[in-house]
């Protein structure tokens, strides 16, 4: 019995053993200086990434409340025990407070709260999502065109962004929304059309810094074409930069979005967006201080986890700021 | 020696006549090179030697089509230069920088630098292309997928000569390529480069501030100053120590080692024309 | 130089630095008596000579670790000092000029305020003492007009006028020995030439001694007293500058060898081979150098 007991755990050992040496196989193979592959090459390179990330604690936990977002807003209607939109008994129901039925308690409308913010991350998600792929390719394509070929053109979009960037974002994506009419859809179209200045900003600074450097002149000495150069080798030295600046930059997003739906020009009702959430929870702000506070704390969280993934992103991609 | 200089001419791989480049416009404008002329032979190597600011690197860049706002006369085996170079001077006229490190693209592959080029001009094959040209540049096939920051300075300067090989050029412009790399390295690279050169007829023209390396590279040199060519003489004559200009003599000099004796007498010919030569 | 006038002994000095695997070794046991003289240390990138010299000023950068059984400047024990003596040495006793003036000096304040204050720091005096000072010191490495580089700022003066303004900067607490890490590497060989006499003229004056790091074999061999050579963070080879083309060991004559030369044949130049024994323990390479 000893002896059939030890030598199955000489056999988990062995297992794990196994486990851990395949482990290291692939951490070799991820690791070789002498990559066969393009396809390892590029492998080998995002995982020394990944693991100088890794090192990073805050980011991590940045890291894991973004993808806590995704996964809510995937699975919200399974997460969420009744409907968003749908409240319950209005006599009796109606803004109770948190308990082990209703999590985070329940709105003026008999609604529970926790489905509510469940469904919101969706919104949220959709927002940040969609904002940030149609800012980011217009600033960056703004930003390396100008940069690379300077001169007029440079002026001449350097001088649009500038009356872009004049602007404060809110006030410009309330001129925006109060033209296209209140909705999230419009809400959204405003905050990517007043975001993507900076973008286009950053990319030029980089691609100017870039322009002239000898790999770039080499590539022309070869007779590539200015869209070969700007495209194959110019963007990918900005996007990196470009993308912390889009992940910082989504808390003030959210932050937008929320405004927006909290002055009544984003998400209408009875859209679970958190901003609007907390709009109509600011009337009972004293007598039931959860209808207002928990979306207010979900717009915190998720733009406080944005910011901490955004700091890990330029700790690892920016070696200007190492120290 | 008429006859040879006339023969020299009339088989003259690149001529340049009264090359002058200025950058900037105005009241801030530098002319950095004033008046450049020089004939290089088919399969000859040509030194270009001066020290910073002498306008040596420009006239290459020019050359090489980097710099805008030339004037002057620049001919590449036969086809005068226009303000802008087509496809096929490209596949003549290749170039090696200075900074390994700062010439090929830190996100690119060894194997992308290398298919660049083969793309570019649709000559396919890039598989086979890219592994001759590794190899002739003394590099195995273990380098293909690696990243510049996964190589040392002389790899990197390989990498670099394949990379102006794969397109097969008749003409290398080389701007300093050793001079950021240890001396043992230089000695492979200048060996690997002279192999090259013998192996498929290539004419060189290499600027350096290296008198040592421009004399064992090169048959004849044009020693630069102040954007002016002060002085063009053989190798032979350099190494026989004939050189008349009191600049090329100071370098002269200077490259040699250091001598206290002889530094009291040098002439700061950078500051020289404004102020003190007027003065003696 | 015998022992007794030695200014700096430095005996089986080692850097580690650690890395991800185990620790990586920088200087691997190096031991030299310096004297007032130019003893210059020469090796290629990675063999450990600047940061040998950096090690000497507890100027080697986190994490990288330092340990030697003497290092003893002018009968001063450098690792007994606490932080504070060792900022007093610094400067004031033992200076150092770094390759590129550019990222020495500090962009923000004219190079001559900057050289005023180096003096301040170490000696009372007022500012007009400490102008007068400067603007003395920057005539001593021969700058032909003091009074407009002292009110230039580092950006608007040329690199062998940035590396003169360096030297005086250092130069200026009157120190007994002075590091120079790659002095003149960066600037063109006629400046070079002008910067190096300086530094010639300030040993032979004052009695400095003078730590000469290079890359350049035939410079050292023309311009210092002595050359340790370094290899792999040990050195493999001492000898008289006079005497550095008769050198032994296979390695400083592969260097040797290497160099292209101005009356050279124009042949291919013979390759160092790099011999795993070279990187042995010191005691061996020191048996075969007598």
């Amino acid at each position: 019995m000893t002896m059939r007991n030890n030598t199955d755990a000489a056999g988990a050992d062995v297992a794990q053993a196994e486990t851990a040496c395949v482990n290291e196989t692939w951490r070799a193979w991820l690791l070789s200086d002498q990559p066969h592959s393009r396809t390892q090459a590029r492998l080998g390179c995002f995982y020394r990434t990944w693991a100088a990330f890794l090192e990073n604690r805050l980011a991590v936990f940045g890291l894991a409340i973004v993808l806590g977002l995704v996964l809510m807003a995937t699975f919200a209607d399974v997460l969420a025990p009744t409907s968003p939109v749908v409240g319950g008994d209005l006599r009796t129901e109606r803004l109770l407070p948190p308990s082990a039925a209703h999590w985070f308690g329940t709105d003026d409308q008999a609604r529970d709260l926790f489905s509510r913010i469940v469904h919101g991350a969706r919104l949220t998600l959709l927002v940040v999502a969609l904002v940030a792929l149609i800012a980011t390719p217009i600033g960056l394509l703004v930003g390396t065109v100008a940069g690379y070929f300077g001169g007029l053109i440079d002026q001449a979009l350097m001088r649009v962004t500038d009356i872009f960037l004049a602007f404060p974002r809110l006030i410009l994506a309330l001129a925006f929304v109060a033209a296209l009419g209140p909705g999230i859809e419009n809400a959204i179209l405003a905050i990517a059309i007043t975001s993507w200045p900076p973008y286009a900003r950053i990319a030029r600074a980089e691609t100017l810094t870039i322009r002239n450097a000898d790999y770039i002149n080499a590539v022309r000495l070869q007779g590539a074409s200015s869209l070969r150069i700007i495209w194959g080798h110019i963007v990918p030295l900005c996007i990196s930069s470009v993308i912390i600046r889009v992940t910082l930059d989504m808390a003030g997003i959210i932050l937008t979005a929320a405004g927006l739906g909290f002055l009544g020009l984003g998400a209408q009702p009875p859209l679970p967006e958190w901003g609007a959430m907390v709009a109509s929870g600011r009337r009972y702000l004293i007598d039931y201080w959860w209808v207002a506070t928990v979306p207010g704390i979900a717009i915190f969280v998720v733009s406080l986890g944005f910011n901490l993934l955004g700091d890990g992103l330029r700790d690892v991609f920016d070696p200007k700021a190492q120290k | 020696m008429t006859g040879t200089m006339a023969e020299t001419a009339s088989k003259a791989m690149i001529e340049v006549d009264d090359l002058h480049v200025t950058f900037g416009r105005g009241p801030r404008a530098t002319h950095a090179v004033r008046g450049v002329g020089f004939r290089v032979a088919a399969g000859e190597s040509y030194g270009l030697v001066g020290e910073s600011g002498s306008g040596k690197s420009t006239v290459l860049r020019a050359l090489a089509g980097l710099v805008e706002g030339w004037r002057g006369r620049m001919t590449v085996a036969g086809r005068v230069l226009g303000p802008r170079r087509e496809a096929a001077f490209y596949k003549l006229v290749q170039m090696v920088f200075q900074d390994p490190y700062g010439s090929l693209h830190p996100r690119h592959t060894v194997e992308r630098i290398l298919s660049e080029p083969v793309a570019i001009h649709r000559l396919g094959a890039a598989d086979r292309r890219i592994e001759q040209a590794l190899g002739d540049v003394g590099l195995g096939p273990q380098f293909r997928y690696r990243y510049p920051h996964q190589l040392s300075g002389g790899q990197r300067q390989r990498v670099a000569i394949a990379r102006a090989l794969i397109l097969e050029p008749k003409i290398l412009l080389l701007d300093e390529p050793t001079s950021a790399l240890d001396v043992s390295i230089q000695a492979e690279v200048l060996n690997l480069l002279a192999r090259l050169k013998r192996e498929r007829g290539l004419t060189y023209i290499l600027v350096s501030h290296n008198l040592a390396v421009v004399a064992h590279m090169c048959t004849r040199l044009a020693v630069m100053n102040r954007g002016t060519i002060v002085e063009e003489m053989t190798v032979a004559q350099l190494r026989r120590g004939a050189p008349r200009h009191p600049y090329t003599k100071q370098l002269l000099t200077a490259s040699r080692g250091y001598d206290r004796t002889a530094v009291d007498a040098f002439i700061d010919f950078a500051e020289a024309e404004a102020g003190s030569i007027a003065r003696t | 130089m015998t022992t007794d006038t030695a200014l700096l002994e430095v005996e089986d000095l080692h850097v580690t630095f650690p890395a991800r695997t185990g620790t990586v070794a920088a200087v691997r046991g190096v031991s030299f008596t310096l004297g007032r003289e130019k003893l210059g240390l020469v090796g290629e990138s990675g063999s450990g000579k600047s940061i040998t010299g950096r090690a000497i000023l507890r100027l080697v950068p986190p994490p990288g670790q330092v340990r030697a059984r003497r290092l003893v400047f002018d009968g001063c024990d450098l690792q007994a000092l606490d932080a504070r003596a060792m900022r007093a040495i610094r400067g004031e006793r033992i200076s150092m000029v770094m390759q590129d003036p550019k990222f020495s000096l500090n962009p923000v304040m004219t190079v001559g305020e900057q050289i005023a204050e180096a003096y301040r720091v170490h000696h009372r005096a007022g500012r007009r003492e400490a102008r007068r000072r400067a603007l003395e010191m920057l005539a001593a490495v021969r700058i032909r007009d003091p009074e407009r580089v002292y009110d230039a700022y580092p950006h608007e003066v040329s690199g062998g006028m940035g590396q003169r303004a360096m030297i005086a900067m250092m130069l200026i607490p009157g120190p007994d020995l002075l590091i120079a890490d790659e002095p003149t590497s960066a600037l063109d060989v006629t400046v070079q030439m002008q910067v190096l006499a300086i530094l010639d003229d300030l040993v032979s004056e004052r009695g400095m001694g003078l730590i000469f790091i290079s890359h350049d074999l035939n410079l050292v061999a023309s311009f210092c007293d002595r050359v340790l050579i370094m290899y792999g963070g040990r050195i493999v080879e001492v000898c008289d500058a006079q005497h550095l083309h008769e050198a032994r060991h296979p390695y400083t004559r592969g260097l040797l060898n290497c160099l292209p030369r101005i009356d050279g044949d124009g042949r291919a130049l013979p390759v160092l081979r790099r011999d795993p024994a070279w990187l042995a323990p010191a005691r061996t390479a020191a048996a075969r150098t007598p």
